[in-house]
C-alpha cells in the first residue's frame, strides 16, 4: 500500500493551468523529490496536500483517507513547511514553537521535551530566545522546519527548504532529513537543486507544466538514459539550421539516440551514445564527410540534469528563466491570500 | 462522550494560544494600546475646553460640557478599538501567517475569530476603564454599581457588533491599505452623526434621524443615563424623532444588532475558513 496516492489532480488559477492531471504514488518512509522549474506547479501541489487549497479535480488519499473528505485528520498527519516563511516578528523562536504546539494540541510535558530536542537537533540554542524578527534567512528556515516537525508528523512536506541558504544551514537540514527518513517519516521535498535531489531522494518526479513527465529513483532515471551523455559542437555559436543538419547526420548513425538540440549552449547537440560500439570515430568520419569540424566534444555520465533535459528538451535553468519572465508575482501573492 | 471532552479542551487550548499571541504582540508593541487611550483624552481636554464659556445650562440636565462628553468618549474609545480589530488578522493573511493556522488540525477554525473577539473585548474595556478613571478624576463622577454593570454590558455589546464587522472586512477586502482606508472613512462620520458631541435636540431633523439609529448613540445614551442618575432601565434615554427610547430599548436594540451581525458573518467566515 502506498502512503500517499495522488490521482489525476488538476488545478487552475483563472487562465493558468497549474496542475494538469497529475498522478503520483509515494511509498511509506521514502524521501520523495519534486523537481521542476519555476511555475511547474510544485507549490500548488504541496499546498493542496497541506489542505490549504482545494483542487479542481482529482483525489488524494493518505493512509487511504480521502483528503477532501476528512481534511482535519490529514492535517494531524502532515507537517508543512511553506516556501515563503511566515514567522511572527515579535515572538521569540521558543514562543513560536510553544504556540504551534498548542495548535496541534500537544500536552505540556511532551511539548517542552519536544521543543528542547528540536532546538538541539537544529542547533538553535544560541538564538532561540531572540525575537524572530532578528533572525537570518538560515535561522528562519530552521525555526520554520522545527515548527513543522513539532508534532512528529507522519508526512513532512518541505517546499524548497534550502533555497538561498548558507552551507552550514543546508548541511544541518540535509542531515536532519536523512535522519527523519531513516526513522520512517515520509518526506516530500521540492527543489530546484538537482544535486540535492540526487543526493537525498529515493524517488523523484520531474514536473513540468503541471504534469509528471518522468518518475523513478534517481539511479533508475539516469540508467534509463543508458550510454554516455555526449555534447557536441561544430563551432562555438551555431544556429538552428546548422544544428538541424547535424541532427540529421547523427540520427543516421546506429547507436546514437535521443538527440536534443540545446539552444542555450549555442545550439550544441546532446545525445546518448552506446558504450560498446566505436561510435566516436564513426561520428568523426560522418561529420568530416559533410564538411563539419568538431569544435568540442564532451562526454559524461548521465546526471539528473540530463534526465531533465531529455524529458523536456530544455535544461532546468532555461525553463526557469522562461517561466520567471511570464509570472506576475504581485498578483499571485495577492491571490494566494486567504 | 470522551471525545467531546477532548474537543472542548482542545478548543480551549488552541483559543488560549491564539489569544496569548495577540497579548504578547500587544505587550511588545503597546503603541496601539496607548494611542487608543491618548486620543480620547486629548478629545476630552480639547472639546471640554471648547465650550468652557458657553452659557450655563445650555445642555439640558448636565452642569458642564465635559460631563456630557464623557459618555461619548468612553463609547468612542471602545468603538475605535473594535473597529481596528480586523487589522492583525489582515496582516496575518498578507504575511502568510494565517496559513500556519490553517494547516494545523484546529478543532474549529472559529477559534481564530474567537481569540480576536476575546482579545479586542478585553483591550477596549481596559481602554474605556482608563477613560472612565480620567473623567472621574476630572470630577465628572462615576455610576453606581448597577450603573457600572450597564456601562460594561453596553460596551461589550457594541464591541462584539463592531468587531464582527471588522473581522469580516479583514477577510473580504484585498489588503490592509483598503481596510485602513475604510476604517478611516467610517470612524469620524459615525462619531459626528451620533450623540457623542451634541444631543439630538441640537441637530436638524435629518441628522437627528441618522443619530437615533446610529449604534454609537444606542450605546452612548444608556451610559449617559447611568452617569447622570440612579439608573432605572425604564428611564427615557433618547428622544428620537420616531419616539422615545428607554435604556432598555437602547440596549436591546444593540443586542439585536449584535446577534444579527454574528448571524450574518457566520456563513462568510465558514466560507473563508473552510
Ligand atoms: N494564487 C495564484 N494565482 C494565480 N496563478 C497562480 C497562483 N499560484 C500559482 N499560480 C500559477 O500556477 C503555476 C504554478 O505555480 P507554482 O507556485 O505551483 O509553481 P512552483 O513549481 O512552485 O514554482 P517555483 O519553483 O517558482 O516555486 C504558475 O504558472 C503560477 O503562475
Ligand atoms: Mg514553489
Amino acid at each position: 500500500m502506498h502512503h500517499i496516492e495522488i490521482r489525476s489532480l488538476s488545478k487552475s488559477f483563472r487562465n493558468v493551468i497549474a496542475l494538469d492531471g497529475l498522478n503520483i504514488k509515494i511509498g511509506k518512509g521514502s524521501l520523495f523529490g519534486l523537481l521542476g522549474p519555476n511555475g511547474a506547479g510544485k507549490t500548488t501541489l504541496l499546498k493542496i496536500l497541506a489542505t490549504l487549497i482545494n483542487p479542481d479535480n482529482g483525489e488524494i488519499y493518505i493512509n487511504n483517507i480521502n483528503l477532501r473528505k476528512d481534511p482535519r485528520t490529514i492535517r494531524e498527519l502532515i507537517g508543512y513547511v511553506a516556501q515563503d516563511i511566515a514567522l511572527d516578528k515579535v515572538l521569540t523562536g521558543r514562543e513560536l514553537l510553544d504556540f504551534q504546539a498548542d495548535l496541534y494540541h500537544m500536552n505540556k510535558i511532551k511539548k517542552y521535551e519536544r521543543i528542547d530536542s528540536l532546538i538541539n537537533q537544529l542547533e538553535m540554542n544560541d538564538w532561540i530566545d531572540r525575537k524572530c524578527g532578528t533572525y537570518s534567512g538560515g535561522m528562519k528556515r530552521r525555526i520554520d522546519l522545527a515548527a513543522g516537525l513539532l508534532h512528529i508528523p507522519q508526512i513532512l512536506i518541505l517546499d524548497e527548504p534550502t533555497v538561498g541558504l548558507d552551507i552550514e544551514s543546508r548541511e544541518i537540514i540535509w542531515k536532519l532529513m536523512t535522519n527523519l527518513r531513516n526513522q520512517g517519516m515520509t518526506i516530500i521535498l521540492s527543489s530546484h537543486y538537482l544535486d540535492e535531489i540526487d543526493k537525498l531522494a529515493d524517488c523523484v518526479a520531474i514536473i513540468n507544466n503541471g504534469k509528471v513527465i518522468d518518475q523513478g529513483s534517481p539511479t533508475d532515471l539516469k540508467n534509463k538514459l543508458g550510454g554516455d551523455r555526449i555534447s557536441l559542437k561544430v563551432r562555438e555559436f551555431s544556429n538552428n539550421e546548422e544544428s538541424e543538419t547535424i541532427k540529421e547526420i547523427l540520427s543516421k548513425i546506429d547507436g546514437i539516440s535521443q538527440i536534443v538540440v540545446n539552444i542555450s549552449q549555442g545550439y550544441s547537440l546532446n545525445f546518448i551514445a552506446d558504450r560498446e560500439k566505436d561510435l566516436l570515430n564513426k561520428l568523426k568520419v560522418e561529420l568530416a564527410f559533410a564538411k563539419f569540424e568538431i569544435f568540442s566534444l564532451t562526454q559524461s555520465q548521465p546526471s539528473l540534469d540530463d534526465v531533465y533535459l531529455q524529458a523536456t528538451g530544455n535544461t532546468l535553468q532555461d525553463a526557469e528563466i522562461f517561466m520567471t519572465g511570464k509570472r506576475d508575482f504581485r498578483k499571485e501573492s495577492k491571490e494566494s491570500m486567504r | 462522550m470522551e471525545l467531546q471532552k477532548y474537543n472542548i479542551f482542545f478548543l480551549y487550548q488552541e483559543t488560549f494560544a491564539l489569544t496569548k499571541r495577540l497579548f504578547i504582540q500587544l505587550k511588545r508593541r503597546p503603541s496601539t494600546l496607548f494611542a487608543g487611550i491618548l486620543q480620547p483624552i486629548i478629545w476630552l481636554f480639547l472639546f471640554g475646553a471648547l465650550f468652557t464659556n458657553a452659557p450655563k445650562n445650555f445642555l439640558p440636565g448636565v452642569d458642564s460640557y465635559g460631563s456630557f462628553l464623557g459618555a461619548g468618549l468612553i463609547v468612542f474609545t471602545a468603538f475605535s478599538g473594535a473597529l481596528n480589530s480586523g487589522l492583525p488578522l489582515m496582516f496575518d493573511r498578507e504575511f502568510g501567517f494565517l496559513n500556519r493556522l490553517l494547516v494545523a488540525p484546529l478543532t474549529s477554525r472559529l477559534s481564530i475569530v474567537l481569540s480576536s473577539f476575546i482579545y479586542i473585548t478585553i483591550l477596549s474595556l481596559v481602554q474605556s476603564i482608563v477613560i472612565m478613571i480620567m473623567t472621574f478624576l476630572l470630577g465628572y463622577g462615576l455610576p453606581d454599581l448597577l450603573g457600572l454593570g450597564i456601562v460594561f454590558l453596553t460596551l461589550i455589546l457594541l464591541v462584539l457588533f463592531v468587531t464582527s464587522i471588522s473581522l469580516s472586512l479583514a477577510f473580504v477586502l484585498p489588503g490592509h491599505i483598503e481596510l485602513i482606508a475604510l476604517i478611516f472613512v467610517i470612524n469620524l462620520p459615525l462619531l459626528f452623526s451620533s450623540t457623542a458631541l451634541a444631543p439630538i435636540s441640537f441637530m436638524p431633523n435629518w441628522l437627528g434621524w441618522i443619530a437615533s439609529v446610529n449604534p454609537l448613540t444606542l450605546a452612548i445614551e444608556p451610559i449617559r443615563v447611568a452617569y447622570s442618575s440612579n439608573i432605572d432601565l425604564n428611564l427615557i434615554a433618547l428622544e428620537a424623532p420616531y419616539g422615545d427610547l428607554t435604556c432598555k430599548n437602547c440596549i436591546s436594540s444593540l443586542f439585536l444588532l449584535t446577534i444579527l451581525s454574528l448571524i450574518i458573518i457566520r456563513p462568510l467566515l465558514n466560507k473563508k475558513l473552510n
